[in-house]
């Protein structure tokens, strides 16, 4: 251009029309106002039906009461469309949350099972994933509900053993009893998890220092021990073992979980834990043979070579797709409409079918979910970032 | 890999390991393979009992305790829902087009795949134990439809379906390279023929299909028509204007970070309020469509940026010494071969499409696993809790329908050389 400009006096730019920067910036705000006419379309579309159909276009109704119950939830039908919002929500984190911690559990276990030198638990981890793999999740759900926890026997005869008792009503559990001085007590249960962090660092330092033998999770493990033992005790016994008891047609003590509950809570493991087990093998077997057979030269055994060698580099290549598996397990969540537990997207349903304006229901719905997505891959994000591997 | 510069007049290369011999005992297999460490041997026998006690309730169940009449009395409404009886010959003649055009492609691909390895200097041959292995989850359908069918007429048809497909296929392995470019057309005009041939000519419409039938639909109907629009987000994902790429990636991560289930109730409940007032609703089956279009458009333009990123800058390069304006290089030079990398993971794209269509039970339509919900609710069959059979017919469909098309497409991507390093 400059050059042009100099050789013969004049502006020798493009006119408008085939000026590339020009023409760049025409498209762009060309685009942009066809989205924004677009989105202003469907909203002006949206807002002009509703109230053709006499419905209120405001968020007023969030303080109302419900008007329904929500089985399984500290909530009565005089509490407001919100609160029962906000139980959906917790449900949904509640098994999520839980979902994720025991899939990859046992993804972990079926992942390294696939690679066993033993043929037959080989096979059956082949076979438990492809046989999950390949079906939808909701049928596997509505199998689990319909065809299996809620075929179990009713509460007056349950089948009870072990400290567990199963009837297609609830699932009963042991679980942990707790009186008035359990704040105290998780307090002291911090405090001794801090102290046990403290006692594995020296332990570690000592190590790194000295060359002798840590031991340190022995001692993190005495130190957490003595602490809650010695407040326990010293508290009057606060939290004591309960087991679930049957007495006729009802289930004293011991944690109870709906049929609903359980059933999502054991079919997403279940069956996200056959694609974390994939990931899993994948990321062992993407961990270069040459590792592998360093550590054998090295005299490490088996089990010294997976836990120091093998295992945390795989962890490395498994954290992006394993966190895309844990957003889908959140987003699966959503399943629960299915088989009736109130989690997020029914109490939305419940509260739609009530007479409650369906488009500002959905549109809060979609934004919790949005934001519980973009928070686990925020959280996915930084793990990579913190454990990742650099410069690849 | 570096070289090893060794004199030949003093290095000579030990012999090689003589290969294991073929035939070992199969004591020797036993123990190496199931008691060749303490803690395996332990597995071992744990796991026999275990497996042994599961398997026998299993097999006792399907073919003893199992009252698979409820599967045989429904077994049209499974596949074809509530659609009216009378058009029956209808599903039949698309069903019919879909085996031949998918016979054919099959043929094609085939026939392309052993002339690019020969180009390679690989002969692929194929042993007909390798074939049946291939052709067996889609024979193990046949079989187990055929023990539900009561009648004589279904049977003819399916045999003459089965016929059409290997007719198609043998058709397809003839077909020389320069016609195939005309494969594509062939492929698009039967997939758009069998949904005339059922819906146009006094046909039935959407919203009374049901079953598999409709299933199969979303599925196929889906990813037809999320692939262009997905390709079109994809390439405003990589474009050089920064507006076009951010509401590319807005949209994207929306539908990305919301579940398929919550995007149907939106169709199904919101949708209808953003067309103008006064606007014919479409049907419910349309509105899923275009959910499903919508969802999987965003997956669909994902995958393709992938593709599009695995082409090295050389070929934009090469393109553009050649003097090629900038969407002549896209179409002519990046997109086939970028399509043609993503192939796998477009199957795999399809095989989740195939089981989320189960999803749509919830907002309404009668898919498969609607109709297998509902004849648990019949006169003859109320609250005799025969959901496990039903169900399992379900999974049993979709297990083969997913675990087929997996099994293809891992076979495609190791003929494709793709995940070779």
């Amino acid at each position: 251009m400059n050059t042009g400009q100099r050789t013969n006096g004049t502006d020798t730019r493009p006119p408008p029309w085939r000026d590339v920067r020009v023409l760049r910036i025409t498209v762009q705000v060309a685009f942009l106002a066809g989205v924004a006419a677009l989105l202003w379309l469907l909203a002006n579309n949206l807002v002009q039906n509703m109230q053709a159909q006499g419905m209120r276009t405001d968020f007023g109704f969030l303080g109302q009461a419900a008007g329904f119950p929500l089985a399984g939830a500290d909530f009565s039908s005089r509490d407001s469309i919100w609160a029962a919002l906000v139980v959906g929500l917790r449900n949904t984190l509640v098994v999520s949350a839980w979902g994720i911690v025991l899939a990859t559990v046992l993804g972990v276990f079926v992942g390294i099972a696939r690679l066993s030198s033993n043929w037959l638990v080989r096979k059956c981890a082949a076979a438990y994933v492809e046989a999950l793999r390949n079906i939808p999740l909701i049928v596997f759900l509505l199998f689990l509900y319909l065809a299996i926890l809620q075929q179990l026997p009713r509460i007056n005869d349950a089948i009870d053993g072990g400290g567990f008792v199963f009837s297609n009503r609830g699932l009963y559990a042991p679980w942990f009893d707790v009186d008035d001085d359990s704040g105290l007590f998780l307090g002291f249960c911090a405090v001794a998890i801090v102290l046990s962090i403290v006692v594995v660092r020296w332990r570690t330092r000592r190590f790194n220092a000295t060359g002798q033998p840590h031991h340190r999770i022995v001692w993190g493990a005495v130190t957490f021990g003595v602490v809650v033992g010695v407040a326990w005790l010293a508290l009057g016994q606060p939290v004591s073992v309960t087991l679930p008891v049957l007495d006729g047609r009802t289930v004293s003590g011991g944690y109870e979980l709906t049929v609903e509950h359980g059933a999502l809570l054991l079919g997403l493991v279940l069956y996200m834990a056959a694609f974390v087990a994939e990931i899993v093998r994948g990321s062992i077997l993407a961990v270069p043979k040459g590792q592998a057979e360093a550590a054998n030269a090295l005299g490490l055994s088996g089990a010294q070579r997976y836990r120091h060698v093998v295992l945390p580099q795989a962890l490395r290549i498994a954290i992006p797709p394993a966190g895309n598996e844990f957003i889908n397990l959140a987003k699966n969540s959503a399943l629960g409409i299915a088989i009736a537990f109130p989690e997020l997207l029914r109490v939305t349903r419940i509260a739609i079918g009530q007479g409650q304006p369906a488009p500002q229901l959905i549109g809060i719905m979609m934004l919790m979910y949005l934001a519980i997505s973009l928070t686990l891959s925020l959280i996915v994000n930084v793990l990579n970032r913190r454990l990742g591997l650099r410069g690849v | 890999m570096s070289e090893i510069k060794v004199h030949s007049s003093e290095y000579r290369p030990p012999p090689p390991d003589r290969p294991p011999s073929g035939t070992r005992s199969p004591g020797v297999w036993v123990r190496q393979n199931l008691f060749n460490t303490w803690y395996n041997s332990l597995f071992t026998l744990i796991l026999v009992p275990a497996i042994g006690y599961v398997v026998y309730r299993a097999i006792r169940f399907v073919l003893v305790t199992a009252r698979w009449e409820i599967v045989e009395v429904n077994l049209t409404n499974l596949m074809v829902g509530t659609f009216p009886r009378s058009e029956l010959w209808r599903p039949w003649a698309a069903v019919a087009i879909l085996a031949l055009v998918i016979g054919l492609g099959l043929g094609v691909t085939a026939r392309a795949n052993v002339e690019a390895a020969r180009i390679r200097g690989i002969e692929l041959t194929t042993s007909w134990q390798q074939n049946a292995r291939r052709a067996a989850p889609a024979l193990l359908l046949v079989a187990a439809l055929v023990t539900f069918v009561r009648t004589a007429t279904p049977l003819i048809l399916l045999a003459a379906t089965v016929v059409l497909a290997v007719a198609g296929y043998l058709v397809g392995r003839r077909i020389p390279p320069h016609r195939r470019r005309w494969m594509h057309l062939a492929v698009i005009t039967g997939l758009l023929g069998s949904y005339v041939v059922v819906t146009q000519f006094d046909g039935v419409s959407l919203d009374r299909w049901g079953g598999l039938m409709l299933t199969v639909f979303l599925a196929i109907g889906g990813i037809a028509m999320a692939f262009p629009v997905g390709v079109l987000i994809a390439l405003g994902r990589r474009s050089t204007l920064p507006a076009i790429r951010l509401v590319s990636v807005v949209y994207i991560e929306l539908i990305r970070g919301m579940p398929l289930i919550a995007l149907l109730f939106m169709g199904w409940l919101i949708l209808p309020f953003m067309l103008p007032v006064g606007f014919p609703t479409p049907g419910r089956t349309w509105r899923v469509v275009i959910i499903l279009l919508l969802f999987t458009a965003a997956y669909v333009a994902e995958i393709v940026r992938g593709g599009l990123q695995s082409i090295p800058r050389g070929q934009y390069e090469a393109a553009q010494a050649l003097g090629l304006p900038p969407w002549k290089t896209m179409r002519l030079i990046i997109l086939p071969q970028a399509l043609r990398n993503v192939i796998p993971a477009m199957v795999g794209q399809f095989i989740s499409l195939f089981k989320d269509t189960s999803l749509v039970l919830i907002v309404g339509l009668t898919d498969l696993l609607a109709v297998a919900r509902r004849v648990t609710q019949q006169p003859e069959f109320l609250g005799q809790g025969l959901h496990a059979e039903t169900l399992l017919f379900v999974s049993f469909i979709y297990w083969v329908g997913s675990y087929w098309m997996s099994r293809e497409s891992q076979r495609l991507e190791t003929r494709l050389g793709l995940g070779e390093r």
